[in-house]
């Protein structure tokens, strides 16, 4: 009996050693063997930042031979992650607010490196001239007041324009996403109303519409729905052919989404954001600013574990900020205006 | 029944007849069964702690609020999962009502009508689809079942009945409906293919004694075959539902993720599953996790529940029959 026992308990043993054994060398690989030959850095969060960022990467390492991993696994994954310290760096589409930082054991910076536009798409067939729209008309769509397209509130924006009667659609994201709350953020500056019953969110509560999952779903279901009105980043309205709106900025002049309005909005945000990293950029003053335009923050640690790692990722961001802001206007994101380059140097400068 | 007891019998006298090696081998084997059966319970219990473990802040929160609330604001962090449960159930329940008959009627054709020849090629057609992924249901129903079936579908009939609640309008496509027939067409392989076998299963003796007996072809497959295969098929309609239940991707893409409880099938409505998908990659707030993890455990909860009416329903079945 005992003997046959042993058997299996040593098989048993055998077996789970084999398997640690598998596993061991695996994990030594990765940091000891592979620090030498090259170096990597690691990042996670945002999705929004995703096609950049590959391209940065790749990049990138051609040009120093450091690799850059980056995990688009959503903006608040990539906070938790970096609170983590499981990974170099995180990038969001908001800021850490106030109080999460709270809960951070290590200090951090958090600048913007990109931004974008967020474009208001419309599908209305036959019909490709960009409508004009107001804060105000924009907010009633969206809490479903204004319900058919040739409300007299709309062909008053547009005269001229022969609006169908046709019933508005509202298609937003089902996801959480920062392209949501650059859009709700927006929407809560420019309404009390919309403030009180739904607020700012990476996902909210919708008063009327439908949901699409990701930027895509969205396109998709605007695409195909006649009469549907939603929001997307700049970038996949353009590739998808999508007509979109010119909205009102504070100056009072009707802005379409493009990189000179949407840099132009950056510019004005960056005095606000030297007082205050966490405020909101939406709504900018501005003759030419699109007043939908949100940055994309990156954190990185000010007392980083490995030091030298730590460098790397300083490197890497000053290159991003300087070199890399040229390749953003091609991919349809909005490169950021010099002075908001500046004080994002500045600010990686507090790293060590 | 008579399974173990006529393993019981001949056991020793193998045991006898051959050396201790078998005797050996077959011990092993045993205690790997065993070890491998109570990794799948802990596993289930473990996951069970687990999902409860995680979400005791919205259930200390919320308490059965969190049941019955048709509330979901995640600005204001108040949390309720009605109608993710109704989007859930309609949808699943649905889609089982649609594809258990095309899936039997599929069975029985493979398994007594088709000659031989064409057994395979219908069975391999059928497989086929349980291999697509779910994505890619997703992705044709997004940009091919959605539009086609609003134009010719949906407008006229919210058109037509759109004073009846279950047809109330506008048609957006993506819908309830939408939905139901994802999930149908993805459950209908497993539901097909298990029937089949279990079908093909039944000794054939039991159709010679029917036809002996002078029933026709269609008596002796309804009263013969079907009968003797039920507990089989339930099964394989347990399985489809259990998929039907937790599918995620595909559905996310057609219902059109709205949090409301509708009555009308052209409405857009929610599911426990699409709603953890969508929004917990960017769920930051401990109180948000905790209430998307309690969906979690409630589609838990739900699913055990089904299973366990389905066993106690497959013992009805066969306690009567050993009446008989």
């Amino acid at each position: 009996m005992l003997r046959k026992g042993a058997t299996f308990w040593s098989v048993l043993v055998l077996a789970s050693s084999l398997v640690i054994a598998g596993c061991a060398p695996k994990k030594e690989s990765t940091t000891t063997t592979g620090a030498p030959t090259k170096i990597q850095i690691t990042g996670a969060g945002s999705t929004f930042v995703n096609p950049i960022m590959s391209r940065w990467s790749s990049e990138y390492e051609k040009l120093a031979g450091v690799q850059v991993n980056y995990q688009s696994i959503g903006s608040g994954g990539g906070i938790q992650q970096f609170k983590e310290g499981t990974i170099d760096f995180g990038a969001t589409d908001v800021t850490v607010s106030e109080e999460e930082e709270k809960s951070f054991t290590r200090s951090f910076v958090q600048f913007p490196v990109v931004a974008g536009t967020v474009a208001i798409v419309y599908n209305l067939p036959g019909f490709t001239e960009n409508l004009k729209l107001t804060p105000a008309v924009l907010v009633d769509i969206f809490l479903g007041k204004i319900k058919k397209w040739n409300d007299p509130r709309l062909s008053l924006l547009n005269p001229g324009v022969n609006l169908p009667n046709m019933d508005i659609v509202v298609v937003h994201r089902s996801d959480g996403s920062g392209t949501t709350y650059i859009l709700t953020d927006y929407l809560s500056t420019v309404s009390e109303e919309w403030k009180q019953k739904v607020g700012r969110g990476k996902s909210v509560s919708w008063p009327v519409g439908v949901g699409g999952k990701g930027n895509e779903g969205v396109t998709g279901q605007v695409k195909q729905l006649p009469g549907a009105v939603g929001y997307v980043e700049l970038n996949y309205a353009r590739q998808n052919n999508l007509t979109f709106a010119a909205i009102q900025n504070t100056a009072g002049t009707f802005v379409l989404p493009s990189q000179e309005t949407g840099a132009e909005a950056t510019r004005v945000a960056v005095e606000r954001l030297k007082t205050d990293i966490r405020s909101s950029v939406v709504n900018m003053p501005g003759g030419n600013s699109y007043p939908i335009t949100g940055f994309v923050y990156v954190l990185v640690d000010k007392q980083p574990k490995d030091a030298a790692k730590g460098a790397e990722v300083k490197k890497f961001f000053e290159w991003v900020l300087k070199e890399g802001q040229k390749m953003a206007g091609e991919l349809d994101y909005v490169p950021l205006a010099d002075e908001a380059v500046q004080m994002s140097l500045a600010k990686l400068a507090e790293v060590p | 029944m008579n399974e173990p007891a006529t393993e019981a019998a001949t056991a020793p006298e193998r045991r006898a007849r051959r050396g201790a090696a078998t005797f050996w081998s077959d011990r092993l084997f045993r205690v790997t069964a065993v070890v491998c059966a109570s990794v799948l319970g802990f596993l289930v219990l473990f996951f069970g702690y687990e999902l409860w473990q995680s979400s005791t802040l919205s259930i200390r929160t919320f308490g059965w609020r969190f049941w019955i609330s048709q509330e979901w604001d995640p600005v204001r962090e108040r949390y309720g999962a009605l109608p993710f449960i109704w989007g859930t159930l309609v949808t699943s329940i649905a889609a089982l009502l649609l594809a258990v008959p095309l899936s039997l009627g599929t069975a029985i054709f493979i398994a007594e009508v088709a000659p031989r020849w064409l057994r395979q090629p219908v069975s391999f057609v059928v497989e086929l689809l349980a291999a697509i992924p779910s994505v890619v249901y997703g992705l044709w129903g997004v940009f091919v079942m959605v539009p086609w079936l609003r134009e010719h579908v949906q407008v006229p009939i919210a058109r037509r009945f759109g004073q009846i609640p279950l047809f109330e309008g506008p048609a957006f496509g993506v819908s309830m409906m939408s939905a139901i027939l994802i999930l149908a067409v993805m459950i209908i392989p497993y539901i097909t293919a298990v029937s089949r076998e279990v079908i093909l299963a039944v000794p054939q003796s039991q159709r010679e004694a029917s036809y002996g007996l002078g029933a026709t072809r269609w008596e002796t497959i309804r009263r013969v075959v079907l009968r003797y295969a039920r507990v089989g098929i339930l099964g394989g309609i347990i399985l489809g539902y259990g998929r039907a239940v937790g599918e995620t991707m595909a559905v996310t893409m057609v219902i059109g993720n709205r949090p409301d409880i509708t009555m009308s099938l052209l409405q857009p409505g929610y599911t426990m599953a699409s709603v953890i998908a969508n929004e917990f990659t960017e769920a930051t707030s401990p109180l948000y996790l905790s209430a998307l993890t309690e969906l979690g455990l409630l589609l838990f909860i739900i699913t055990l529940l089904i299973n366990a009416l389905a066993r106690f329903l497959v013992w009805r079945v066969t306690r009567g029959e050993v009446r008989h």
